[in-house]
């Protein structure tokens, strides 16, 4: 049965650590199960603060988050085993094939776009990559994705539009080709043309040897990139599991009757 | 210091007279043998082993009488100079004596710098001052030659003093004078060595001038001793120093710079000193900008144990423009004081100051700037930038901006100061795309030293940048 799967999450609780010293730490994640199958396109969805962006951020690895209990298992490629990842740096967690996009990418002043892409690319690979090779990878996926080469001659996201900051995001995810991409809302702030733009980005990258985590809140990005499974949650715990015919459950009787029916449960 | 200001007291003008008994022999016969310590006598060995005019032997005579009168500055971190002991340096070293180092003696924290950054070995031990000067003669052939051809003069101070006295007794010192500072005043007075350059009107010196172009170049000196003088519309660009660690055993290093921008001139002078955390690193630099001229220092400082330094332009011309970008690190045991004085005093005249500051593993950097717009520099504009980058809870930065406005009419002044740490989040999203912990702090550091790196010449950033990385890994001792 775990042939097929990529990532598992089991009872995974996580709370929030703010490095002020008299602050105590808030739990966000309540005993996550969770698997994420292997070529497959995984949506979570759930309210405000159901835990989305936390899970996201605690996968790959951020040090504001402390795990207490359960464990983060991700098929290493030279193994053929899942593994645990809890140990590892985001960095290291980067190199064995997880992605996150963020959901509010930050700004790195004098940081050149190429520059960055051109490390990142060399550390995933682990190896150098030839100056023209690079150059005409970049070029290829940013024609692909309908993106302005100038961005890549300016500082990393500093001044970009909050359109153009998620297209960076999925360009990034294209030169990088991860296994699994974890994407949080790379829906929002998105008007109709540039979530067109960045669906097709994403679809462009959908095949049998690549996973999609999606963290959305809403149907729209759905309606663009079909999700294989669909997971509900809230208050840091997934309360439903489906195939996309939950998407539509969901925008007619809202969070609200999910949330009721688990609790009753 | 007291007892040097006895000495003083002797009567000036015999030591004039003296002075022809030693002036001009033949200096084998009257071998020099350095001492520590400053007096008359040290002074006129230094001229007489330099055979010197009468009148700088009369100008230093008369910088050594101020220095010895004048108390210490009150502007800088005054307190860590109680502990340069005067009575404890060399004053003067000839190039034969400084060749005598053994690159034994060279500490292995600065070798292991120079390989990591893959500096040649030749190099190396110019660096590490095993060998006085750099043998560059052939590859920069072919550049003196095209700077005659432009008639533009570049030679190091003491030639100059022999092949061009009329420019120097025009300019010598006319910008900083002895008087203006204790440090300014001992350098007068024992200077040797530092580069001279003149530019012709309306020329135009397309490559940055260095040292090592002049024939003979001395490693950088203790009291070195600098002057630029772009003619009317001309445009240079010089840069001192290097990004490499530069080992040295004495612990002062004084220099004197002196800039002129004449009519409409142009002059950039670009500086980085990375000395050896044992030296007190105290400098005077000053420029002054006549009408419409511009005059940019890019001042970078990583070494030495203390720095004080204050690029500082005097924008005397209706329409001059003035620009001080620096950078300061500041690493163990180590302060960086530094910023600018820029001073206002003709209409229309606008300024620029950018400093940028990191401080790790317990150092302190200040940035320390003056402001001045006198009474009738009406429209005249300022903006000053200081940023901080704190890279743990155990360093420190201040900020000491001054802002003196005599003049209301059209003058708008903007000052802005930011003191930030190393953002987890943007270490988090690097380290999201695969990169260690440690190269994206260097790039997040590398990002916010960019206004600074990318006025630099290629080969200048991209050294720097690499030390920077180095500095990060902790690699470097």
């Amino acid at each position: 049965m775990s042939e097929n799967i990529l990532l598992e999450i089991t009872n995974l609780h996580a709370e929030y650590v703010n490095n002020q010293e008299d602050n105590e730490a808030i739990k966000i994640l309540n005993g996550i199960n969770l698997q994420i199958e292997e070529g497959k396109t995984h949506a979570i969805m759930g309210p405000n603060g159901s835990g989305k962006s936390t899970l996201s951020a605690v996968l790959m690895g951020h040090p504001s988050y402390k795990v207490t209990e359960g464990d983060i298992r991700f098929r290493n490629t030279k193994s053929g085993q899942l593994e645990s990842v809890l140990d590892l740096e985001p960095h290291e967690r980067a190199r064995l094939g997880m992605f996150l996009s963020f959901q509010s990418p930050v700004s790195i002043p004098g940081l050149p776009v190429s520059l960055f892409l051109r490390n990142s690319l060399k550390n995933i690979r682990g190896e150098e990559i030839a100056v023209r090779d690079f150059r005409k990878e970049l070029k290829e996926n940013l024609s692909a994705l309908e993106m302005n080469p100038d961005l890549t001659k300016r500082y990393l996201n500093e001044g970009f539009s909050g359109g153009e900051k998620k297209r960076m995001e999925i360009l990034q995810l294209s030169l990088i080709q991860p296994k699994l991409a974890i994407l949080d809302e790379i829906d929002s702030g998105l008007d109709i043309d540039a979530l067109r733009q960045v669906s097709s980005g994403i679809n462009r990258l959908v095949d049998a040897n690549r996973s999609f985590v999606l963290i959305t809140h809403y149907k729209r990005l759905l309606e663009y990139v079909k999700p294989d499974k669909v997971h509900i949650l809230s208050k840091g715990r997934i309360i439903k599991e489906g195939g996309d015919e939950l998407v539509e459950t969901l925008e007619k009787e809202g969070y609200e009757a999910f949330v009721k029916a688990a609790e009753v449960a | 210091m007291e007892s040097l200001a006895k000495d003083k007291d002797k009567d000036k003008a015999s030591f004039e007279k003296e002075d022809y008994k030693y002036g001009f022999h033949d200096p084998d016969k009257s071998v020099y043998k350095s001492e520590k310590g400053l007096s008359e006598e040290v002074v006129r060995n230094i001229s007489k082993m330099k055979n010197e005019p009468q009148w700088m032997l009369d100008f230093r005579l008369k910088s050594l009488a101020i220095f010895q009168k004048k108390p210490m500055p009150n502007w800088g971190d005054v307190e860590s100079l109680d502990d340069l002991k005067f009575d404890d340096i060399y004053y003067f070293v000839k190039s034969s004596e400084k060749q005598e180092r053994d690159w034994d003696d060279v500490p292995e924290d600065i070798k292991n710098t120079f390989e990591k950054l893959g500096i040649p070995e030749a190099e190396q031990k110019f660096l590490g001052g095993v060998t006085a000067q750099y043998e560059s003669e052939v590859v920069y052939h072919s550049i003196r030659e095209d700077l005659e051809k432009l008639g533009v003069l570049f030679t190091d101070m003491d030639t100059a003093l022999k092949l061009h006295p009329e420019i120097l007794q025009k300019y010598f010192s006319t910008i900083i004078p002895p008087n203006d500072n204790k440090f300014a005043a001992l350098n007068s007075a024992v200077w040797s060595g530092g580069s001279f350059i003149y530019v012709p009107p309306d020329t135009d010196v397309a490559i940055p001038l260095q040292a090592y172009f002049r024939i003979n170049t001395e490693n950088m000196g203790q009291f070195e001793r600098t002057l630029i003088i772009a003619d009317k519309n001309s445009k240079v660009h010089y840069i001192e120093g290097c990004t490499a660690p530069t080992y040295t055993s004495d612990s002062l290093h004084s220099a004197v710079v002196e800039l002129i921008a004449l009519e409409g001139a142009t002059i950039r002078y670009s500086t980085i000193q990375n000395w050896s955390t044992n030296v007190y690193n105290l400098v005077t630099k000053r420029a002054v900008a006549e009408k419409n001229a511009r005059v940019e220092w890019v001042d970078g400082n990583i070494g030495s144990k203390l720095t004080m330094k204050y690029p500082a332009i005097y924008l005397n011309g209706e329409g001059a423009h003035g620009e001080v970008l620096s950078i300061a690190y500041a690493g163990k045991n180590q302060h960086q004081d530094a910023g600018s004085k820029i001073v206002h005093s003709a209409p229309n005249t606008t300024s620029n100051i950018l400093s940028k500051s990191l401080s790790k593993d317990g150092g302190h950097s200040s940035y320390r700037g003056l402001v001045k717009v006198h009474a009738g520099a009406h429209g005249s504009r300022t903006n000053v930038q200081c940023d901080a980058l704190m890279l743990d809870d155990k360093s420190r930065s201040d900020t000491y901006p001054y802002m003196e406005i005599e003049e209301e009419n059209g003058v708008k002044v903007h000052h802005e100061a930011t003191v930030s740490k190393v953002d987890d989040d943007m270490l988090f999203y690097l380290m999201s795309r695969g990169i260690s912990e440690d190269e994206a702090k260097s790039m997040v550091i590398n990002g916010f030293l960019e206004p600074f790196t990318k006025e630099l010449p290629m080969e200048y950033a991209v050294e720097l940048n690499r030390l920077i990385q180095l500095e990060m890994e902790g690699a470097i001792g």
